[in-house]
């Protein structure tokens, strides 16, 4: 459960009621993380000016970059990594089976003709 | 547990941890569910329109009365998804403010939750600009929810997620208002920790909308 020889810097703050594991990030980490996502976004615009976007990879590119930031901003500024076990399950959970609706509805859906 | 910790000491839990927070986690991943349903919707209706406007492709006649073109506007929304972006940054730096409060190295503008919580709503309020903007230009050029199988599954999908929006910067408006008045300290930490992680979630969401409704053609 509860790391115990995790303190919070802050006495006040009371850790275990959030579920902090781990100190949160300082502001200049989250400049970073802030510059990330900036990056990956101006590259994952970029790229749909390119001719890049008719090729094969485009979509799976977008795809890998959009989870990275989806991933960066769950781990980092909703703190996932660094919260209580409870917490991950809470949210992996339920994004799994909504991960498999969404791709077991679109296998589903594949095989009806469109409209020409 | 440190003494200080027990202090402030929330009801008791069979897990120890506060039943707020594990609510927003529980609705959080319920959320992820109505997302991803209606992103499904999107997708498999994605390319079966009979008629235009189209998001990524002109539409010529016999399709269309006249020439329309794609109706997506990319810069429009690379825009609206950075500002969505700097708003997640801007509360995480509400919380970090509220959490160290008096702390050295918190002092002046970055110790100022008021600011952080007020940049959040004003950057939340310019998403919903931009989506106003968006749905006005996309009614004017002929789409409306009514046209086509896009329009619809386009105007749920990016509708339930700006209503979700609007939640969220009524939600920091009226925290800005508590801290105005009474101030935001660490033993307020976890009203704005749960803000917070509403918010992030409306900004993955969003993520996942730019790629797979904007910019996957």
């Amino acid at each position: 459960m509860q790391d115990e020889e995790f303190k919070h810097t802050n006495p006040e703050i009371d850790i275990h009621a959030m579920g902090e594991m781990h100190e949160h990030p300082t502001w200049k980490e989250y400049k970073w993380v802030a510059l990330i996502l900036t990056v990956i976004t101006v590259i994952e615009v970029w790229i749909y000016y390119t001719p890049f976007a008719q090729h094969a990879l485009f979509v799976p590119a977008l795809l890998l970059m959009s989870a990275v930031k989806f991933a960066i901003v769950v781990l980092f500024y909703m703190h996932l990594k660094y919260d209580h076990k409870l917490f991950k399950a809470l949210f992996t959970g339920p994004l799994i089976i909504a991960m498999a609706t969404l791709i077991s509805l679109l296998f589903l859906f594949a095989s009806h003709p469109k409209p020409k | 547990m440190s003494s200080a910790v027990a202090t402030h000491a929330h009801p008791p839990t069979s897990t120890g941890l506060d039943h707020r927070k594990i609510a927003i986690w529980a609705f959080i991943g319920s959320e992820c569910m109505l997302f991803a349903s209606l992103i499904s919707t999107y997708l498999i209706y994605k390319g079966r329109s009979l008629v235009g406007p189209f998001p990524h492709e002109a539409c010529d006649p016999p399709k269309c009365a006249t020439h329309l073109n794609a109706i997506l506007n990319i810069p429009v929304t690379s825009m609206s998804t950075f500002v969505l972006l700097m708003s997640s940054l801007a509360m995480v730096l509400a919380l970090a403010a509220v959490e160290n409060k008096g702390k050295p190295g918190y002092e002046g503008v970055l110790g100022s939750s008021k600011l952080w919580l007020l940049v959040t709503a004003i950057l939340g309020t310019t998403f919903l600009g931009f989506q106003a903007y968006e749905f006005t230009s996309f009614v004017h050029e002929g789409l409306t929810i009514r046209t086509n199988l896009f329009g619809s599954s386009f105007f749920t999908l990016t509708g339930f997620h700006g209503a979700h929006v609007t939640a969220g910067v009524l939600w920091l408006l009226t925290l800005l208002a508590i801290d105005m008045k009474r101030g935001l300290g660490p033993k307020d930490a976890l009203l704005v920790d749960i803000s917070a992680l509403y918010w992030h979630f409306v900004d993955v969401v969003w993520i996942a909308i730019f790629t797979l409704v904007y910019l996957i053609k």
